[in-house]
């Protein structure tokens, strides 16, 4: 144990843990997880963790209980995305661990390290299809990192550690742990191992010299260079070495959705976000570029839009990222290095030199300032954009900030300027709807003292606003904004743009009053239907000491522009209607 | 489409089979054969799968292979000199009185009949996979009743120089 620990057990009044005492195998999971330095727990017991929930009581343990496993998850994963540490969730067996499914997939989609622990039928009724009996190993072998059913409480310990490791280090992830019952109870002596040995897991993949001179050779030679950084930046922590790189090389930086925060969007370099939803110059910069340098982006099709021929026709594409399988996957590529984002920066800003593209930057400056991200305002009429200025301005672009899926989404990604990493929380890969709330749980308590504001839609909302009974209940001071449109907005324009205005299942007119819903709560809850009342409202929900839930009712025909149509190439953009 | 063959190894542990054979129908590729058995060392397996594709596809699916964390490490046995062999059991419609016909027919494949019934007969046969179908040609005007493949296992040959090289 290292003295940090046993510090850290001393500090939290934890009895020392004794290795060789015999214990259970739920002890010994909690014993584990003590070891691994967890705080924080998200959870919804059920019989086949009883053992483990027993061994939880009057534990040192914060455990939080959701309403819903799918919120645990979620909540869990907003802990990890913003505080990079691995996020840990406990469900019971059978529907408990299914519920997990979809936070599961989302956190695998998006790269962040959770450990989630199941429990499961004893081993004697596997098999049988017991009474909440299910294959959650086999469920979820596509959307983990890696999964383990253990079959002996000797090898729990050694699971638990490298179920650590494997979420935490090369791309991170998440990993599932499906404990049966009859491990939970058993016993055995205590022990945990010093280390990880995992043979053929390649944790850190740290570029060779050559590979980084290839890979500043490259860049060097380009006169109209952009760089596409993506979410590994976050996972990396390699925020202020892409900062020095950019300003040294004088290249711009364009951050993907994931990235958002990777990269100031303040920064004169900044482009800001390409792809569907991106803006002009950032897509202008990739269709226009001589090279384009992914760093820790994997070029998903909302930004190349599937049409990876077309996407940046005139560039050579240079390409780092720390897990081999995504070099030339969606894209060719001219210079691929297999390694570490921070530690193939740190090794080339020494070798670097500035690139001949001044000419470059002053032709991006004026695009960015022809065609800036705009929309009509209009009189009384509260727009959605508006709202998510306000949300930025009031905050002056400081606070952690988690969406749902939707419209919402892209004008958060839009609208608000995210300046610091880890500030900018969302369902990027899987597109989870009601992602937003739970997660923005997860990141409060993870940071008690920021401002946490959760922008969802009111859709998305309903998937997961049982979890203000946790708001409530924990007094957990996040901002709830609804972009309340009345109606499933992304679906509604996608149906006027390309279903001829058959607005098939949109209409949510019929939602509850959220106002009351938050109240029936106990957690405070505002409404705003003009720019004026916007203010306002806002202005006393940020001064409120603890939760609220504000009802923003915005228009309802409001599309998310600029626009790249399904189909269509990154040169064939919408810009709307003003 | 270029047919490869893959030596994966792996750890020999329960659900093993199922990643692999998940990740491919995952990836959107198609397994032709797949075999799994023991290796020279205790707790590992080695799968030999082959399956189609480019340069490009295969190489994708090699990685993708490597991300699994039960698996040590995956080679493309086809980019270099490699022995593959393919083990199939044919039922044959024949009477007793045609094994003499049928023994000339096995011969030359170094295959043998394994079993005779009154009205059918067991050929064993081992080879690559173009004897093995060359043989099923040929049994098949006695009509194949029942036909079980195990699919390849393969090992790359020993570089040796090109002179001593010998073919078996």
């Amino acid at each position: 144990m290292s003295v940090e620990m046993a510090e850290l057990q001393k500090k939290n009044g934890i009895p020392p843990i004794q290795f060789g005492e015999e214990v259970t195998g739920a002890e010994t999971l909690l014993r584990c997880l003590i070891l691994e330095e967890v705080e924080y727990i998200f959870g919804y017991p059920g019989g086949a963790v009883l053992p483990i929930y027993d061994s939880l009581y009057g534990s040192y343990f914060k455990h939080i209980l959701t309403r819903h496993e799918q919120g645990a998850i979620h909540a869990a994963d907003g802990y990890a995305r913003a505080t990079g540490k691995p996020g840990v969730c406990i469900a019971t067996s059978g529907p408990g661990a299914t519920n997990l499914v979809t936070g599961i997939a989302t956190a695998q989609m998006d790269s962040v390290p959770l450990v989630c622990i199941t429990g499961n039928v004893a081993q004697s009724l596997i098999g049988t299809d017991a009474f909440q009996e299910a294959n959650i190993t086999g469920i979820t072998i596509p959307i983990t990192k890696h999964s383990y059913f253990v079959r002996d409480i000797r090898d729990l310990p050694r699971i638990v550690k490298e179920a650590f490791h494997i979420a935490t280090t090369g791309r991170p992830g998440p990993v599932l742990i499906d404990i049966p019952k009859d491990v939970a109870n058993a016993k055995a002596p205590f022990t945990y191992p010093d280390k990880v040995e995992i043979r053929g897991y390649r944790a850190s993949l740290v570029p060779s010299d050559e590979e980084v001179q290839e890979f500043v050779k490259a860049v060097g030679e380009a006169k109209r260079p952009v760089i596409l950084a993506g979410g590994g930046i976050i996972a990396a922590q390699a925020e202020k070495e892409l900062r020095d790189f950019a300003e040294k090389t004088r290249i711009p930086v364009i951050n993907t959705f994931m990235g958002l925060g990777g990269f100031p969007g303040t920064h004169e370099l900044s482009l800001a976000m390409p792809g569907m939803h991106g803006n002009y110059t950032a897509n202008q910069a990739l269709l226009n570029a001589d090279c384009v340098i992914g760093l820790g982006a994997r070029f998903d099709d909302r930004i190349t839009m599937g049409r990876t021929k077309e996407f940046a026709p005139k560039a050579r594409i240079v390409h780092v990222d720390i897990d081999p399988a995504e070099l030339g996957k969606n894209v060719d590529t001219a210079v691929t290095v297999a390694g570490d984002v921070k530690s193939t920066l740190a090794k080339a800003i020494p070798l670097a030199k500035a690139c001949d593209s001044e000419a470059w930057i002053s032709q991006l400056k004026e695009w960015k300032e022809q065609y800036p991200y705009k929309y009509k305002k209009d009189g009384d009429v509260l727009k959605p954009q508006a709202v998510i200025e306000l949300l930025y301005n009031s905050t002056d672009g400081e606070a952690i900030v988690t969406t749902d899926v939707g419209q919402h989404q892209m004008w958060t990604a839009q609208y608000y300027k995210f300046k610091h990493p880890r500030s900018f929380i969302s369902s990027g890969g899987l597109g989870t709807m009601g992602f937003g709330f739970p997660a923005a749980i997860g990141a409060q308590i993870a940071h008690p003292d920021r401002t946490v504001i959760s922008v969802v839609g009111d859709g998305g909302f309903q998937m997961t606003n049982q979890e203000l009974a946790i708001v409530s209940q924990y007094n957990i001071p996040v901002k709830v904004a609804i972009v309340n449109n009345q109606c499933l907005g992304m679906v509604r324009q996608w149906q006027e743009l390309f279903y001829d205005n058959r607005y098939s299942q949109i209409d949510l007119t019929c939602s509850p009053d959220f106002v009351k819903l938050a109240e029936a709560y106990g957690v405070k809850g505002l409404r705003a239907s003009t720019p004026e009342e916007a203010e306002a409202v806002w202005a006393e929900a940020l001064a409120h000491d603890g939760p609220v839930v504000v009802d923003f009712r915005v228009a309802q025909e409001e599309n998310v522009y600029p626009m790249v149509a399904s189909g269509n190439t990154l040169d064939q953009m919408e810009l709307g209607d003003d | 489409m270029q047919q490869h063959t893959i030596s994966v190894l792996v750890n020999d542990q329960p659900g093993v089979l199922t990643r692999v054979a998940t990740l491919f129908g995952q990836r959107g590729f198609n397994i032709d054969s797949i075999t799994v058995g023991g290796t020279e060392e205790q707790g590992l397996s080695r799968m030999i799968i082959t399956t189609g594709g480019d340069d490009r596809q295969i190489n994708q699916l090699m990685k993708q292979l490597h991300k699994l964390i039960d698996v040590i490490s995956v080679t493309n046995l086809s980019e270099n000199p490699f022995v593959s062999r393919e083990l199939a059991l044919i039922k044959v419609t024949a009477s007793p009185s045609q094994l003499a016909e049928l023994n000339g027919i096995v011969e030359p494949f170094r295959a043998a009949i394994v079993d005779v019934g009154p009205s059918s007969l067991i050929v064993q046969v081992t080879g690559d996979t173009e004897k093995i179908d060359a043989l099923l040609v040929l049994l098949q005007s006695y009509g194949v009743i029942e036909l079980t493949r195990t699919g390849s296992v393969a090992m790359a040959r020993s570089i040796v120089p090109a002179t001593a090289a010998a073919t078996v």
